[in-house]
């Protein structure tokens, strides 16, 4: 802070602003990050509970609870909401938290444009709530009945909620587009002096490959339903053989987004991993050169290998063994990753809280679902694989410890720093152990139903594949109920709760804990020096 | 707007209702086009009300923007993430003509050729479409929209390419200027700029005209009509945008509002007309000349 | 000081213990079902050593880092070793671990490589035997090109299929033994999946394009699959059987279904013309296989995906309009077109849907009217 120019327009920045407009002004990192983690826990709810709708209706066989038409157009608005509305924005947020005060900046480069990437977030999920509600209503149409992936033509059958969901999609793009350029920014511009690239902390390097990978895909997204939408309205035939186009071409589109998508879900919560297993090993992260080139490899490597989702549309030989070559080799980068990690714990001195909990169960189960995803990547295999349920088992064994825990460890590392209270430890053990087993044993009897033969986006089944279903049900629903701790655990802490120091763990490193737990309004006006 | 009174403070703008504003309009034009490709007759209004917003919105923002830059809040280092900023979001808008260029390359490369009986699994023609042959330009197996002819590229497509890259050189030139500080210069290269960016504009729709009208190519018009119009519509968008910016330029070079050594806006401005400039001459080559 | 190591191992058992459970239960099929053809067994293979060697290395993993949860606790006193990262180790890790990782990737690449070669390219110079399999919402026609003959297959309900539920259909996919077969698939409308793990693959169906697959079949049995691709709202519904069966048999069968077509094809040339019993009695069959499963054998639909018939101003207005519907669908609808069918069948069921469900327009449409709108 300059104390020469103090100016009327100086003076006031200094203090909080209260009221609505603190919130719906704001042009603070902090507040953003607060609002982005709210509607992404918010999302998790709404994305959780059709959830359970769905695990409820495939309990048993036979058609319970939802027709066909809405059980489809649960798991699409499932994936949506989840992906978009829940595990993104939440690594927002806590990139939009952390960073600045990681890299000592006194706030994200760009701090109206941040508000408005958040802000464009609820406008979507609005549009993707009325696509899903669009269809009760008289005249709505036919339900969006695709999953996620909105292949052509079905998606052209769909009535008028997929041009909703259409826009959605757009909206959120231009959202994620947004965020990405600022935290880019940010980080290239922003860094306290004498930060150089390779001393950031790794969260932020996670940030960073993941905000040029959302820019380099996402568009492709956005191009793909574009040309979606008007073979819908305006007559062109992009996806149409009769008019020489094709339905796999939308099939490239949308993957080649939606592969560098898992890794942009993947990277932020890696980027958490590395601060809360050093800090419970008490130890420094093991490999941070080869931590950012793994990192690097896996954004490049990830980015050519999409059709791996498309093995059955009737490729070349050529372009099958490709694709499966360099899908399997992603192995290697994610395996340093994860080398790395179990490099770093170590003959380390080892604690187990809530975050180190989460982290080890992370270690655990990602390999596991990495190494199914191993599998998926084989073609011959994948030719039985495909579509069917053991394929969902693997998304969600990376996608909910790779994924979702690591942003809950986040939470509950960073919980501390927020709101200046420490949770309570016993809760967030329970919590922990509650959601692992749910987690298990909601996932694991879905690699059996797979093999066996059940494919997915079915709402029902022989008898022959109940068994496991019903295991599953009932681990979702143990799953389901133990978020609901969750939601306590955050709400008690804001509250109250026995206070947090500034360093809030014993083995924390890295500029945030310097500031006070909670932090002032503003951070780092001041740039720290960086020894 | 004395020269040397920039801040050391990195800026951080007051709040702003501004980004939730934009949030509206943007929801309300969105919802107004869904509502009108689906029969609903207000949705033209919807989106009228939302691109009104929209307008409102940019102006004031910018104007704060502007008030901002004016009054010298800006220092080198916010300088420095403006120009980051509108470098990555470039870089975004290069992929999202990609995937237009990907789609276009797919069809003539890997489907048309597939439909054709080419290659691995050539069984599709034998079974599917008995005499048809896949060459470029295509309507597909189905003959889609009736008989068209394809756009040549020597006539208008050759002469918009002369002057977006006259345009090119003309917003150079008004650069030169402004950084010599030469206003006469600077005016008048942004003149000619945005009259070249309407030629061009004027020129494509007489050319949609044409087509429409005399060649039968319309949108319908298979995978070439599709990819045609998508490819030069999109392009022809981002060029409108190009030259709506430009007039604000030269709205604010007339005013003064840039210095020899503080332009961002300008500059923002430029680079994204030469990058409009660079994805024509993509588009030439890959959807009118070859 | 014990009872946080204690959760942890609590994890590990709670998991191992559901591998356990799971185990046990093999006859609900914990594993791929038994291959029924020449590549289907090499899939079979491939698909167990990558599952061996992942479970190794799972248990690599594991075994690393649960013994260093145990041996590497605070609570146990051990000093953290804050060079651990730059020992020799340290410094090569980055080498060692991808080299490692690579010689593994290398050894299932170059596997599947060797197999996948051969599900992909279909022999070249042999006889094999074509089927055109198409897909529609939500049944299958399957198309035996060298034979001529078609045979439409759609689920049985569970009224009358019970514990085959959506594992069984009307007509299945009848094959010789010891027979290479070439599957060329494709699809009447949106994308669909052909998938018999038995048979070991799955391919899709794509509108407008064909893509093949065979199958070098070398076991007589039942088997069993379905659609695999998501194809809207009954895309649950789409089972698949094929049955192997020797050559005289399949021989027998394709001399019966030549028999029946003649016969049909007689039935609907004859020119007579038909009381409207007769082609309602006809109708009321067709229609239940046919078209029930969108139009509901109610003819009450399932608006507002499936219009309903029942007092549909289509089925009760012009027959030229109801004609022209039936006979050529409704594009970029699930309504397809229905014109492949006979003359006397749509008459039938133009008839039928005229008149059912209090329809009761009286109206009798002559296979030679249909004849005449085409
Ligand atoms: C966070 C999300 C995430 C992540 C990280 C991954 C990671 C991987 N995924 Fe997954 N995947 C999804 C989310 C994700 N996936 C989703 C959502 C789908 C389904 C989409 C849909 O259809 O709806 C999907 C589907 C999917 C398919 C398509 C299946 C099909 O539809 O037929 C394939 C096929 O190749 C695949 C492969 C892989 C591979 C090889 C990795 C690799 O990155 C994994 C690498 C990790 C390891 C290998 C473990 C650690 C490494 C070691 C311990 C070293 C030793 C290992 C070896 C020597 C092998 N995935
Ligand atoms: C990040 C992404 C993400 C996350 C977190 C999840 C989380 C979960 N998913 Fe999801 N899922 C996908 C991404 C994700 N999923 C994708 C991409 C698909 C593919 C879609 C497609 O095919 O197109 C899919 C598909 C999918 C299917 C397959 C549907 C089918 O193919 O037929 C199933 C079925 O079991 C399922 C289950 C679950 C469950 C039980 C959870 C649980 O983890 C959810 C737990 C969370 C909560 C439950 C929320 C909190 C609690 C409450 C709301 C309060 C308590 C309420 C009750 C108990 C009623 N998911
Ligand atoms: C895969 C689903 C499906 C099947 C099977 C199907 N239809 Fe339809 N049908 C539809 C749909 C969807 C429409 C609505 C089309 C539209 O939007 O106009 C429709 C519309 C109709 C209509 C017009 C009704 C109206 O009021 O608009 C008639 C008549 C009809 N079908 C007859 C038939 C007959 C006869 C058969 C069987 C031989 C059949 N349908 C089988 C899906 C199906
Ligand atoms: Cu047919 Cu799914
Ligand atoms: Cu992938």
């Amino acid at each position: 802070m300059s104390t020469t120019t103090l100016t009327h327009d100086d003076a006031h920045h200094h203090e909080t602003p209260t009221g609505w407009r603190r919130w719906l002004y704001s042009t603070n990192h902090k507040d953003i990050g607060t609002l982005y983690l709210l509607f992404a826990l918010t999302m998790l709810f709404l994305g959780g509970a059709s959830a359970m709708v769905i695990r409820a209706e495939l309990f048993m066989p036979g058609i319970q609870l939802v027709d066909p038409d809405l059980y489809n157009n649960l798991v699409t608005n499932h994936a949506l909401i989840m992906i978009f509305g829940a595990v993104m924005p939440a690594a927002a947020g806590l990139a939009n938290w952390m960073i600045p005060m990681m890299i000592g900046a006194p706030d994200m480069a760009l701090p109206r444009m941040n508000n408005l990437s958040f802000w464009i977030l609820p406008a979507a999920a609005t549009m993707l709530i009325l696509s899903f509600v669009v269809p009760f209503f008289p005249g709505g149409g036919t339900q969006i009945n695709t999953g996620w992936t909105l292949y052509p033509p079905l998606s052209i059958q769909v009535g008028m909620s997929m041009d909703f969901l259409i826009f959605a999609i757009h909206l959120l793009g231009a959202s994620s587009i947004l965020a990405s350029i600022n935290i880019i920014v940010t980080l290239l511009n922003m860094r306290a002096p004498g930060m150089k690239l390779m001393q950031m902390p790794m969260f932020c390097w996670t940030w960073l490959v993941t905000a040029f990978l959302l820019i380099l895909v996402v568009p492709v997204l956005a191009g793909g339903v574009t040309m979606l939408l008007f073979d819908r309205h305006f007559g062109t035939s992009f996806f149409d053989a009769a008019g020489g186009g094709d339905p796999v071409l939308f099939q490239h589109l949308f993957w080649f987004f939606g592969h560098p998508e898992v890794y942009i879900l993947l990277l932020p919560s890696i980027g958490v991993l590395s601060h809360v297993i050093p800090t419970f090993s008490r130890k420094p992260l093991f490999g941070y050169n080869s931590m950012v080139g793994a990192m690097l490899a896996v954004a490049t490597i990830g980015m050519v290998v999409w059709a791996h989702h498309q093995y059955t549309v009737g490729m070349s030989l050529g372009a099958v063994t490709y694709f499966m070559i360099g899908t399997i080799i992603i192995s290697i980068p994610v395996g340093l990753m994860i080398f790395n990690f179990i490099a770093t714990m170590w003959r380390g001195a080892m604690t187990f809280e809530t975050p180190m909990l989460f982290a080890i169960a992370i270690i655990l189960m990602f390999t596991f679902g990495g190494l199914s995803g191993v599998m998926l990547a084989v073609v011959p295999a994948d030719m039985q694989y495909h579509d069917s349920m053991f394929v969902v088992a693997h998304f969600h064994y990376v996608l909910m410890p790779g994924a979702v825990f690591g942003l809950f460890a986040g939470v509950f590392y960073w919980l501390p720093k927020w709101t200046g209270h420490m949770y309570d430890e016993r809760l967030g053990k329970i919590f922990f152990w509650t959601n692992i087993v749910g987690f298990n044993i909601t996932f694991f009897p879905q690699h059996f139903l797979g093999l066996a033969g059940m494919p997915r986006r079915i709402i029902d089944y022989n008898v022959m594949f109940t068994e496991f279903n019903v295991l599953s049900s009932f681990g979702a629903m143990i799953f389901g109920f133990s978020h609901l701790l969750l939601l306590y655990i955050v709400i008690s802490t804001i509250r109250g709760g026995q206070k947090a120091k500034a360093r809030a763990w014993e083995g924390a490193d890295g500029l945030e804990w310097e500031l006070d737990s909670p932090p002032t309004f503003h951070t780092w006006e001041v740039a720290p020096t960086i020894k | 707007m004395s020269a040397k009174a920039q801040s050391d403070d990195y800026f951080i703008p007051d709040p702003s209702p501004w980004p939730i504003v934009g949030m509206f309009s943007v929801f309300t034009m969105l919802m107004g086009v869904a509502l009108t490709i689906n029969g609903v007759g207000v949705g033209k209004w919807v989106i009228f009300a939302g691109l009104l917003l929209f307008a409102f919105l940019l102006y004031r923002w910018f104007r704060d923007v502007v008030d901002e830059s004016l009054s010298n809040r800006y220092n080198k280092q916010v300088d420095t993430s403006f120009r980051m900023g509108m470098f990555w979001f470039i870089a975004s808008e290069v992929f999202f003509f990609l995937s237009f260029f990907g789609a276009l390359y797919y069809i003539r490369v890997i489907a048309l050729p597939w439909l054709g009986g080419e290659g691995y699994l050539g069984s599709t023609q034998e079974l599917l479409y008995p005499g048809f042959e896949a060459a470029w330009p295509s309507h597909g197996p189905g003959e889609m929209g009736g008989d068209f002819t394809p756009m040549g590229a020597w006539g208008i497509p050759a002469i918009n390419t002369l002057i977006l890259l006259t345009s090119g050189a003309t917003i150079t030139w008004a650069h030169w200027g402004l950084k010599v500080d030469n206003q006469k210069q600077l005016i008048n290269g942004l003149i000619a700029t945005v009259a070249l960016g309407l030629i061009f504009v004027v020129l494509q729709m007489y050319e949609y005209g044409h087509a429409y009208a005399d060649l039968n190519l319309t949108l319908g018009s298979g995978a070439y009509g599709s990819t045609f119009y998508m490819l030069t519509g999109f392009h022809g968008f981002h060029v409108t945008m190009g030259a709506i910016m430009l007039m604000a330029i030269l709205g604010r070079s007339m005013k003064k509002h840039f210095s020899a050594h503080n332009h961002f806006a300008f500059e923002a401005v430029a680079w994204y007309w030469h990058f409009v400039d660079v994805v024509w001459l993509g588009l030439f080559v890959f959807v009118y000349w070859l | 000081m014990c009872s946080r190591f204690k959760e942890t191992m609590g994890f590990a058992l709670a998991s191992s213990g559901l591998l356990g459970a799971t185990g046990s239960q093999a006859e609900y099929g914990l594993n791929f079902v038994e291959p029924a053809a020449g590549v289907a067994q090499e899939i079979y293979d491939i698909h167990m050593m990558t599952m061996q060697v992942s479970t190794v290395l799972l248990l690599i993993v594991f075994g690393i880092v649960f013994y260093s949860l145990y041996y590497h606790r605070k609570s146990k006193g051990f000093e953290p070793d804050q060079n651990f990262h730059k020992s020799w180790f340290g410094n090569w890790s980055w080498v060692i671990v991808p080299v490692m990782v690579l010689g593994v990737d290398l050894t299932i690449a170059s596997k599947a490589d060797a197999v996948l070669k051969k599900v992909w390219v279909v022999p070249e110079g042999e006889k094999l035997m074509d089927v055109k399999v198409t897909g529609h919402q939500w049944w299958w026609e399957f198309d035996y090109l060298d034979h001529n003959i078609k045979v439409e297959s759609r689920y049985i309900p569970q009224e009358k299929s019970e514990d085959l539920y959506l594992r069984e259909v009307d007509n299945r996919l009848l094959l010789p033994n010891n027979t290479k077969v070439r599957f060329l698939h494709t699809s009447a409308d949106v994308l669909h999946a052909f998938w018999v793990p038995a048979l070991g693959f799955k391919k899709d169906a794509i509108p407008g394009y064909v893509t093949e697959t065979w199958a070098d079949l070398d076991r007589e049995g039942v088997f069993r699959g379905q659609c695999a691709e998501i194809c809207g709202t009954w895309h649950s519904r789409m089972p698949i059987v094929v049955e192997v069966v020797s050559q005289d048999k399949f021989d027998n069968w394709l001399e019966e279904q030549n028999q029946i077509k003649v016969a049909a094809l007689a039935e609907a040339s004859a020119g007579k013309t038909w009381s409207k019993d007769e082609l309602m009695a006809k109708g009321e069959e067709l229609y239940n296989t046919k078209c029930a499963a969108c139009h509901q054998v109610s003819g009450l639909g399932l608006p507002p995906a499936f219009p309903a018939l029942k007092a549909s101003p289509i089925a009760l207005g012009p027959v030229a309009a109801h004609l022209d519907i039936v006979l050529n669908g409704k594009e970029g609808t699930a309504m397809q077109a229905w014109g492949t069918m006979n003359d006397l069948e749509i008459a039938a069921i133009m008839t039928y849907e005229r008149n059912a469900w209090d329809n009761n327009t009286g109206d009798v449409v002559q296979p030679a009217d249909v004849k005449q709108a085409r």
